[in-house]
């Protein structure tokens, strides 16, 4: 059977792939940066700085060589995906605690970078929304709503102090996800909910800029060859069409598509989580169930969930399902019949 | 007083060689599903022990006359019994503990680990073995569990011994140890995957321990 990840492309060493990866990711970072204010740096330079640390500890723990393994930029990666999928301005011991499970208990735990069967940065945030609910449900608002967007050395304050006499309600609110599944369960109209000042135009407010952003850094990631369509086109399709069904079928309970593709992690996760090459599965037609299935579960697990968003729950799922799925979806090697033996062709 | 080899071996086997909870992983269903706080995990663990070792008893007893093909539903009819003793000895008298346990008290009866020690022991050896077995198998059980609630409670809510009045009564309301205090929480630990990755962390501390022991 063949194991992943797969090198796509020539002269790409996992460095190089893992900075270009960073690169895809700056469009978004900077939408971020200019809807939300610069909070978004501050956990990013934290969880960094916080992987690299453990990442180390853990290396001189194995008594394996530091430099090699640590110049990977595969924990900053994981560190850049988590502080992304993150809420900003949180406390840093939450940045501290989610980067812990990711690195050292989804990563090294199983035996370092490769041989994880999860994905280390939706471990960390798995490990954050199961343990913290609250902390976790607390974004920072966009320019527009919030009353107060802190600039870059009040956001340190706010990490490292806590708010202090400052209500987080000041510059915090729910996600449109969470929002949308509360008021309608209340019993509100759609689009009474719709027309609240943190829904923009299809999804949450600067939400959907910052997500239009990553597709855009993704789209980068496919055309350079670092991953294949497959994963990306699969997870958005498998969204569009869950999410597309249960709004044909009732609209007032069921946001559009669109809504679904914009807001939450989806974007994120269909071009730099799910497409992970440890944990993704590395046949063409595995790739399209895996990603299939991950975006399917996603818009359930939004929808009847009792979490936030789905999209760390659904990768993880179908990050265990990997083995099964490779197993079943070997291509046909030439001259060799489906199924057959070595020598019956 | 010194014990011959195979009592030595026979304690040996329970409590660490063949440990029931890390070695075996036998009973994981209350194992897991229990061991979120110490005083929880002691009393299922204690209650599992006194079963097992009557039961181990009992079965030694009879073992010459149980018919050899029906000596399953024998042996499970004498464990539920005794299971039913314990269950109805905790509700009288420790009610508020026999609730949280819930259902995993009559549970104890389908424990792998009791069912595998009257099959795999004391239906082949003498009684005060059979008894011992049992007892140093339950108390491997018991020191897992233990060790895994502590864990589970230090890091899920900071403290040690919370719920202790609901075993001893009001007057041990005031014994709660606060390890940390002002602590957050971390809510993962008290839920089912923090006794899965508690658990396995407990395997692979005992069989580091036990490499070194060979080196």
């Amino acid at each position: 059977m063949n194991g992943s990840p797969y090198i796509l492309s020539q002269n790409n060493s996992v460095t190089v792939v893992m900075l270009k990866v960073l690169a895809a990711l700056i469009p978004g970072v900077i939408a971020h940066v200019w809807f939300f204010g610069p909070g978004i740096l501050v956990s990013l330079l934290l969880c960094s700085a916080f992987a690299i640390g453990f990442e180390a500890f853990i290396l001189l723990m194995r008594g394996i060589p530091l430099k090699p393994f640590l110049s990977d930029g595969s924990a900053l990666v994981t560190a850049c995906l988590l502080a992304l999928a993150l809420p900003t301005l949180a406390p840093w011991w939450l940045y501290l605690t989610g980067i812990f499970f990711a690195v050292v208990v989804a990563k090294h735990l199983y035996g370092g970078l490769g041989q994880n069967p999860f994905n280390p940065a939706m471990v960390g945030y798995a490990a954050l929304i199961v343990s913290f609910p609250v902390y976790m449900t607390q974004w920072a608002a966009p320019v527009g709503v919030a009353h107060t967007i802190p600039n870059l050395w009040e956001a340190f304050d706010l990490v490292f102090a806590g708010a202090g006499s400052i209500s987080p309600d000041a510059y915090t609110s729910a996600t449109v996800l969470d929002t949308w599944k509360t008021q309608v369960r209340l019993g509100k109209d759609a689009a009474d909910i719709l027309g609240q000042p943190i829904f923009g135009w299809a999804g949450g407010r600067g939400q959907e800029s910052v997500a239009m952003m990553y597709l855009v850094g993704g789209l980068l990631l496919v055309s350079n060859r670092l991953t294949t369509w497959h994963i990306p086109f699969a997870f958005l399709a498998g969204i569009t069409a869950t999410a597309g069904a249960l709004h044909l079928f009732d609209p007032a309970q069921h946001a559009s598509p669109l809504f679904h593709l914009l807001s939450g992690g989806a974007m994120l996760g269909a071009f730099f989580i799910a497409t992970d090459p440890v944990t993704a599965a590395s046949t063409p037609r595995g790739k399209l169930i895996y990603a299939g299935l991950a975006g399917f579960l996603t818009v359930i697990i939004r929808t009847f969930g009792g979490y936030p968003d789905g999209v760390a729950f659904a990768i993880l799922l179908m990050n265990v399902a990997v083995p099964f799925i490779d197993a079943y979806t070997q291509p046909r090697v030439f001259g060799h019949k489906r199924g057959g033996k070595r020598g019956q062709a | 007083m010194t014990f011959s080899q195979e009592t030595r071996d026979i304690l040996y086997n329970g409590l660490w060689k063949q440990n029931p909870g890390i070695v075996q992983i036998l009973g994981l269903c209350p194992l897991l599903a229990i061991s979120s706080n110490v005083v929880n995990a002691l009393s299922l663990g204690l209650a599992t022990t006194l079963v097992m070792a009557v039961a181990s008893g009992s079965v030694a007893l009879i073992r010459n006359v149980i018919p050899h093909e029906i000596r399953i539903p024998a042996f499970v009819l004498i464990i539920a019994a005794l299971v039913t003793v314990v269950e109805l000895v905790m509700h009288a008298w420790m009610h508020a503990l026999y609730i949280v346990l819930g259902v995993f008290l009559p549970l104890i009866t389908t424990n792998c680990i009791v069912l595998a020690r009257v099959e795999a022991f004391a239906s082949k050896r003498s009684t005060t073995h059979s008894v011992l077995d049992a007892t140093a198998m339950g108390l491997g059980l018991t020191g897992v569990l233990v060790t895994l609630g502590a864990m589970r409670e230090i890091v899920g809510k900071g403290t040690l011994f919370s719920g202790i009045d609901l075993a001893l009564g009001p007057m041990a309301k005031g014994w709660v140890i606060p390890v940390i205090p002002d602590y957050h929480g971390l809510l993962i630990a008290i839920l089912p995957p923090g006794a899965f990755i508690g658990l396995g962390l407990l395997i692979a501390l005992r069989n580091m321990l036990q490499e070194r022991g060979v080196r």
